[in-house]
């Protein structure tokens, strides 16, 4: 955009027309109204935890956020670039891992992950839209292997029915007695669809999660195929496995509830940046995702498998864009 | 009646601009005072400009030829109105590049001096034709005679439209009315108020090209307009030499770029265009509803093109409009006619806000196929952000109604991979702007591809 000549202005220099090339005019969304929609839509998701967890679990969070707006500020003033706090990204990123926490996690501890998901998960990259990997997930993959215990220590749900014990479910089912069925160690479906159960502080409740992503599925924001399909993969693989060994394997809809399976599907499967471009792309991606999750939690090592299967998943991204280039309309099949 | 459903035909991708047809859309068409001087571009259409056959100081009747068409795909430009040829000038138009222009003082001409004869001064009109009866070549001589050129945005030579080689296969005549583009109400005018001449002329041309079938498509926020065409393309109400042509109206999804030829013609006959490829290449044959009128009136009423028919809108002009103008107006008079701007004016565009060209120049004139001035305010153009990164979020591929995936394409155009973006498809892109209205980061997508087109274009023409 440039001023234009004064042989445009009728209006007395009062108005300053301007000139660019078209379209001239823009949607609504913004980058920016974008990354604040997500932060809003988590709203519902933080007020669940902090009702099962009571208020001083804020703190984790709030440290977390700290932790990546400072980061991105100082790195940007350090890089001489611009001040983009106010685009939304860094206090998203700091939110969404804030979320997926231990809620009794130390702040500091937090804060730090804060620090890491802008550093080495955006900035090292080139700042915004440059990432390869989920920034928040980069920053829980460091924190789960710089503290093992603090990561997997959790905190008691005080709206569940048993309000002492602190095992989250899906650990109840990995390391469950020999001899002992994945049915009968599985809490009800309707404590894990409530969130009145032991996790992290925004993932437990599905409610929740349902409400702020479907608002973003509606909106547009995150786009309903990555989801569904997650959802799928994660169906189909689990439901699969189910139907071949009821007693050993947990069914599909524990594998949709359960962990940070949701919380995964809509919020992180869903980023803008580190997903797929196209619709086949996006859907390829979810199911990738939701079957890698259900591998790693029965198979692997761990209980809970979203944050690797959606940072593998990252990695396939420029792959699958590759792969995935829609035909052109009227082209030859 | 015509109802809106929410079924009504469309094609995939697309996005919805609020489309402030409002402003206008209730307003009739009304005739503009001639301006002082009419500039009139020997190029107003697309192919080889025209070339001057009067000269400076020369009185000219209304209609008169000024200047010749070129061999090939050109277009002859008359004069809209009588006067004198007061230059042959370089000047700007609208199109934001500088070209030959013939100056025309409209006024009586001047007082025959002792002894001469009386000139002829009443305005240059051609026989009127009988439609029913015209034989094809003679639409054609006719149409290239009344220097009609494409209504619909391209200026494209209307009588080169007309006359397909022999070995095209066409079947069906569609009859563009979808006006896409957000603010213009022009052809919603022209439908609302000449329904019958529209279907009469699109009957005409569906004779020349030897089809017996019409596709009248309208978008469903313009419902009045297709319920007016349905009921002059009832049969009782037509001519009988209209008999064995089918004159169907159809109510399409109000989305843009309905009004592309590709977007229509597959919403019309579920028929894609290839890449590359003419519309003709799947039996179709494409007007627009101001082309299909212009067509009638210099066939069956011996006109000739002298007149822009356009939409005066925007918050930022006094008082909108529906004007029908002398080829040649400057746009500064029209916008002067219209009550002036108003101090919020942020841009000033001769089309649509989605295609249309921002103006430096308000002495550039209106052209044959200008659709619309528009004035916008800061408010009216969206958001304002600096163009950032692009996030990748694929909604510029989401949308873009040919497939394509124009944050790739703007950067394979960015960093000069000019050859990658040609086997991309990156010739394809019409330029309809979607990508650009949708990207949340404001990256100029429609910039880099023009300019990725450019460059595509002369690695073909190296390697040919």
């Amino acid at each position: 955009m440039s001023a234009a000549p004064a042989a445009l202005d009728q209006t007395g220099g009062r108005a300053t027309p301007t000139l660019a090339t078209s379209p001239h005019l823009h949607g609504w969304w913004t980058t920016p109204r974008m990354m604040w929609a997500v932060v809003a839509a988590l709203v519902p998701s933080l007020a669940a935890g902090l009702a099962f967890f009571g208020w001083q679990a804020a703190g984790v969070p709030l440290a977390a956020v700290a932790g990546s707006a400072a980061a991105e500020a100082a790195i940007n003033r350090w890089r001489k670039l611009p001040f983009t706090l106010g685009d939304g990204s860094a206090v998203l990123t700091g939110l969404l891992l804030g979320l997926i926490l231990p809620p009794s996690l130390p702040l500091w501890m937090a804060g730090l992950g804060g620090i890491v998901s802008i550093g080495l998960g955006k900035a090292v990259f080139g700042g915004l839209g440059m990432n390869i990997f989920n920034p928040a997930l980069v920053g829980r993959a460091f924190m789960q292997a710089a503290f093992p215990v603090s990561m997997t220590t959790w905190a008691a749900n005080r709206l569940a029915a048993d309000a002492v014990s602190a095992a989250t479910p899906l650990a109840l089912v990995k390391f469950r007695e020999p001899g002992l069925g994945a049915v009968e160690v599985a809490p009800p479906i309707r404590d894990l669809f409530l969130g009145t159960i032991p996790g992290c502080l925004g993932e437990t409740s599905a409610l929740a999660i349902l409400i702020g992503g479907g608002a973003l599925l509606l909106l547009k924001v995150a786009n309903w195929r990555t989801p569904l399909a997650m959802a799928a993969g994660a169906a189909l693989f689990g439901g699969a496995l189910w139907a071949c060994n009821p007693a050993q394997y947990p069914h599909p809809l524990f594998h949709l509830l359960s962990g940070g399976f949701l919380f995964g599907a809509l919020f992180m499967a869903t980023d803008l940046v580190t997903t797929p471009i196209t619709g086949r792309g996006m859907a390829i991606f979810g199911f990738g995702a939701g079957f890698l999750t259900v591998l790693i939690r029965l198979f692997g090592g761990l209980p809970e498998g979203v944050m690797y299967s959606i940072l593998i998943m990252n990695a396939a991204v420029p792959l699958i864009n590759r792969w995935m280039r829609p035909r052109i309309f009227g082209a030859a099949r | 009646m015509v109802r809106l459903r929410l079924r009504d035909r469309s094609f995939r991708g697309g996005v919805h601009p609020r489309d402030e047809k409002a402003l206008t859309r209730d307003l009739p068409l009304q005739d503009m005072p001639d301006p002082d001087v009419l500039l009139l571009p020997l190029q107003q259409h697309l192919g080889r400009p025209s070339v001057p056959a009067v000269k400076k100081g020369e009185w000219v009747r209304e209609g008169q030829l000024l200047a010749e068409a070129q061999d090939g795909i050109s277009a002859v430009v008359r004069a809209p109105r009588a006067g004198t040829i007061t230059a042959l000038q370089s000047g700007g138009t609208a199109s934001g590049f500088p070209g030959r222009m013939i100056a025309l003082k409209p006024g009586p001409p001047p007082p025959a001096a002792d002894g001469e004869e009386a000139r002829e001064t009443a305005p240059v009109t051609l026989p009127a034709l009988d439609p029913g009866a015209v034989a094809p070549a003679d639409v054609v001589a006719r149409t290239r005679a009344a220097g009609i050129v494409g209504q619909g945005g391209a200026a494209f030579p209307t009588a080169v439209k007309l006359a397909p080689p022999q070995d095209a296969k066409l079947d069906v005549l569609i009859v563009n009315g979808c006006e896409c583009e957000p603010y213009l109400t022009r052809d919603y005018r022209l439908m609302i108020e000449r329904p019958a001449e529209l279907v009469e002329g699109s009957a005409l041309l569906a004779r020349t090209l030897g089809v017996a079938r019409v596709v009248i498509g309208v978008e469903n926020n313009k419902l009045d307009a297709a319920e007016a065409l349905r009921s002059a393309a009832a049969a009782p109400r037509r001519a009988a030499w209209t008999a064995g042509i089918a004159v169907e109206v159809l109510p399409l999804r109000t989305k843009y770029p309905q009004g592309a030829e590709k977007m229509l013609i597959e919403a019309a006959t579920r028929r894609r265009v290839p890449p590359g490829g003419l519309p003709m290449a799947v039996g179709a044959a494409i007007q627009n509803v101001g082309t299909v009128l212009a067509v009638r009136d210099a066939v069956v009423d011996g006109r000739v093109q002298t007149n822009a028919v356009l939409t005066v809108s925007g918050r930022a002009i006094r008082r909108p409009a529906n004007l029908r103008v002398a080829v040649g107006t400057p746009i500064a008079d029209v916008i002067a006619h219209c009550g002036g701007l108003t101090d919020e004016v942020a841009r000033i565009i001769v089309g649509g806000p989605m295609m249309g060209v921002a103006q430096h120049d308000l002495a550039a004139p209106v052209v044959k196929a200008c659709s619309g001035i528009l004035a916008l305010t800061r408010e009216e153009l969206g958001p304002s952000l600096e163009p950032g990164n692009c996030v990748r979020c694929g909604r510029c591929a989401e949308a873009c109604p040919l497939n394509l995936v124009p944050s790739r394409l703007s950067r394979l155009a960015e960093r000069q991979r000019f050859e990658e973006a040609r086997d991309s498809g990156i010739e394809v892109c019409m330029e309809c702007g979607t990508c650009a209205f949708t990207c949340p980061s404001h990256v100029p997508l429609v910039q880099w591809l023009r300019l990725g087109k450019q460059e595509a274009r002369k690695l073909g023409r190296r390697a040919s």
